[in-house]
């Protein structure tokens, strides 16, 4: 095990300290969407270390979510203590609740209550506080601020809005001679994409969660297949044939060389479209995802990461003294400012220097604070196979070989099989 | 007094044998039967990832599930098949052609041997990722070719569905593996001698007689082994498929299926009974393969 992880770790430093009696070696595995997160996390964590004469031994997790949720589970199941914080997703609590030491015995209630209720409460798992939250995110609606105005229309609040103004708009273009304009990109692919994308769909018809907290499997809903239906007209008019292969890269890559008039993405798409190589610089607005209908629920699907102690640590004190100062108003602010992080603590949302980096930030507070979070609490083990049967049916709307209302029906049968198992 | 001396002998070379196989038993008893046996210990119980050592025997349970229950593990049986056959068919065909063009005396045939065994080269990984950019249906480099000569008037989604993009995925196995069998081909075609040609000329036979009643008897045993490897390498699919499709159950192979409870689902009981049921697949598959083309190894004796 010990070599193994040596040879997965591709990012891997050490930093020997002074003498100090209380010295320990925190290995903490973390990494995000690119190099620039990863520094980030690594310098708080080495101001860290030298404040308070530690180490800290770094290791780059994989940037695939499904590797690196392997590669803890070798980790976890193997009992070893090389580990001793992990950057875990917002889908994993229930997952790694046996693995995880309680931070209840770290962090009392005044400290929980300085972060997001919602996200806490996923992350305690049958009262065991698994992960501290670092930073959350939300789906957002991406939009073009200068062909809105060319075209004098305003930012949707409905989907059917969206599909006019996206059709609108993409025609427009096309005869004007821009042939690869498109409506509206987001993540169709069957992976776990699509479970955001579709339970965004879903809640904003009302159409329930999938799986209800009390175990309710609620999907097989008129609302739920009215969301369905609309997101299945999309594919070919407002949106390529291909969407259905989409990730979030595949869409940020339409989406970042202009041509794309609307985008679904995480809020990290702000900076790169922002950042000064972005064609689209200056271009862009971000919104909460619209409602189903006029009395429809904007809303975005709840991400994020968190910071959970390895119940084998050797540590696990000055481990969770670690994850204190990574999630520190300091450093949230900092990250929040450099790397468009959403902050996990509300204060930081009315900070007049966040907000002058993500004008976003402040608008969509409500949308970050209600973000729907999909069914994994409830399934906690069983998270996967639910993911999975809710993907790969919404796929098959999408790519038309199966109706919605069939779709939903199966999806139904299906998951109350694997509900018996909760 | 002779036979004894031989008997003697061929004991020494029995008991070398043993000695110099030995290692290698060894190797193959740590990395490929210890796991094996671990597999198929795994289907026959409810081990689930992230705690492997606490777990209940639970029979025959994960095989009737996939028997008879998991309809998605035969549409992988199925996926498996079709990719398997479509791909190996093809790259045979292609492959064999190439050998036997490169065998004939042409200009620059050192530049065109090596330049063949680039896409073999390629990791799959990277040559999926590079299809995947040319399928793509906004910037794919084939739309582009079939709009310009007016082929199509629309561009087409080829990964969008589950039919075209296992074709997809067909055409980027041939691309990749048809080297393979290129290469082993004209390893066998060389070994012809040169004289039996001759006397073909002489007698004047049609290359096509010759193809069929000389050259194809003789690369017989080669074209076999490649066949094998290839069929074994096509069944257990999975990086590109992986990869390339839109990862929907409608496309996924056995590996891919297998994959996917073990890791995401953390069934480790059910993954283990899909990988030993890929496992006599393959099995079956090569003893079919020995007995329908009768190659006797020991014979050929080069093997």
């Amino acid at each position: 095990m010990k070599l193994s992880l040596k040879i997965i770790a591709t990012f891997f430093v050490a930093l020997m300290m002074s003498f100090n009696v209380f010295a320990a070696k925190i290995t903490i595995t973390m990494g995000g969407d690119d190099e620039r997160a990863m520094r980030e996390h690594y310098r708080f964590a080495l101001d860290w270390a030298e404040k308070n004469g530690h180490e800290i031994g770094y290791v780059y997790r994989p940037a695939s979510a499904t590797d690196t949720l392997n590669l803890y589970q070798q980790i976890c199941s193997s009992g070893s203590s090389d580990i001793d914080i992990f950057m875990i997703d917002v889908i994993w609590p229930g997952i790694f609740a046996d693995c995880a030491y309680d931070l209840n015995n770290i962090f009392d209630d005044a400290h929980k209550a300085d972060f997001f209720e919602g996200i806490v409460g996923n992350n305690t798992v049958g009262g065991k506080y698994v992960a501290v939250p670092y930073f959350t995110d939300a789906g957002l609606l991406y939009y073009r601020t200068d062909l809105l105005d060319k075209y004098g229309k305003s930012p949707p609040s409905t989907w059917s809005e969206l599909a006019e103004t996206a059709q609108f708009i993409q025609d427009k273009e096309r005869a004007a001679g821009n042939a690869k304009m498109q409506g509206f990109v987001w993540q169709g692919a069957a992976y776990e994409g699509l479970t955001c994308d579709g339970i965004e769909w879903v809640n904003s018809f009302g159409g329930g969660n999938i799986i209800e907290a009390d175990g309710t499997v609620s999907i097989n809903n008129p609302n739920a297949i009215a969301a369905l239906k609309t997101a299945a007209s999309w594919v070919g008019t407002i949106s390529p044939e291909d969407v259905v292969t989409y990730k979030e890269e595949d869409a940020r890559g339409v989406w970042q060389t202009g041509n794309a008039v609307f985008m679904r993405n995480w809020p990290y798409a702000w900076s790169r479209s922002q950042a000064d190589d972005s064609p689209i610089k200056d271009n862009v607005g971000a919104m909460a995802l619209p409602g189903g209908g006029s009395d429809g629920k904007m809303t975005g699907a709840l991400g994020g990461w968190q910071l959970m102690v390895n119940k084998n640590s050797k540590n696990p004190e000055i481990a969770a003294d670690l994850i204190r100062h990574m999630t520190s108003v300091e450093v949230m602010k900092t990250k929040a400012i450099d790397t468009s992080n959403l902050p996990t603590r509300p204060v930081l949302y009315d900070d007049p220097d966040v907000k002058a980096a993500n004008p976003f930030f402040g608008m969509l507070f409500d949308t970050f604070n209600n973000a729907v979070a999909r069914p994994s609490t409830v399934s906690h083990k069983y998270y996967g196979q639910v993911s999975n049967v809710f993907f790969n049916e919404v796929h098959s709307v999408l790519t038309g070989s199966k109706s919605a209302e069939d779709a939903a029906a199966a999806m139904e049968k299906d998951l109350k099989a694997l509900s018996r198992k909760f | 007094m002779a036979k004894i001396q031989r008997t003697k002998l061929s004991k020494e070379r029995i008991r070398s044998a043993w000695i110099f196989l030995t290692p290698m038993f060894i190797c193959l008893a740590v990395v490929a039967i210890y796991p094996l046996i671990t597999t198929i210990n795994y289907s026959f119980t409810d081990a689930r990832l992230g705690d492997l050592y606490n777990y209940n025997y639970v029979g025959w349970f994960h095989y009737e599930t996939l028997f008879f229950y998991d309809e998605w593990w035969w549409v992988s049986v199925k996926n498996t098949f079709i990719f398997s056959f479509f791909s190996v068919f093809f790259e045979t065909i292609i492959g064999v052609t190439f050998a036997l063009i490169l065998n004939n005396n042409m200009p620059a045939r050192g530049i065109v041997r090596a330049a063949i065994l680039i896409p073999w080269a390629i990791p799959t990984i990277v040559n999926a990722k590079m299809f995947q950019w040319m399928f793509n249906q906004q910037f794919g480099v084939f739309n582009e070719i079939l709009m310009d000569l007016s082929i199509i008037s629309e561009p087409i989604a080829f990964l969008a569905y589950p039919d075209s993009s296992m074709a997809a995925a067909i055409i980027v196995d041939v691309w990749k593996t048809t080297p393979f069998i290129t290469l082993l081909t004209l390893a066998a075609l060389q070994m012809i001698p040169t004289d039996i040609y001759e006397s073909t000329r002489i007698d004047g036979v049609s290359s096509w007689k010759v193809f069929w009643n000389i050259t194809l008897p003789l690369i017989k045993p080669t074209l076999v082994i490649a066949i094998i490897f290839r069929t074994l390498d096509a069944l257990r699919v999975f990086d590109l498929l992986y990869v390339l499709t839109t990862n929907s159950r409608e496309t996924a192979s056995m590996s891919v299926y297998a994959r996917q409870w073990l890791v995401d689902f953390m069934e480790v009981g059910q993954g283990s009974a899909a990988s030993t049921l890929l496992f006599a697949f393959l099995t079956i598959a090569t003893i079919l393969y020995l007995i329908i083309t009768k190659t006797s190894f020991d014979r050929q004796g080069v093997y």
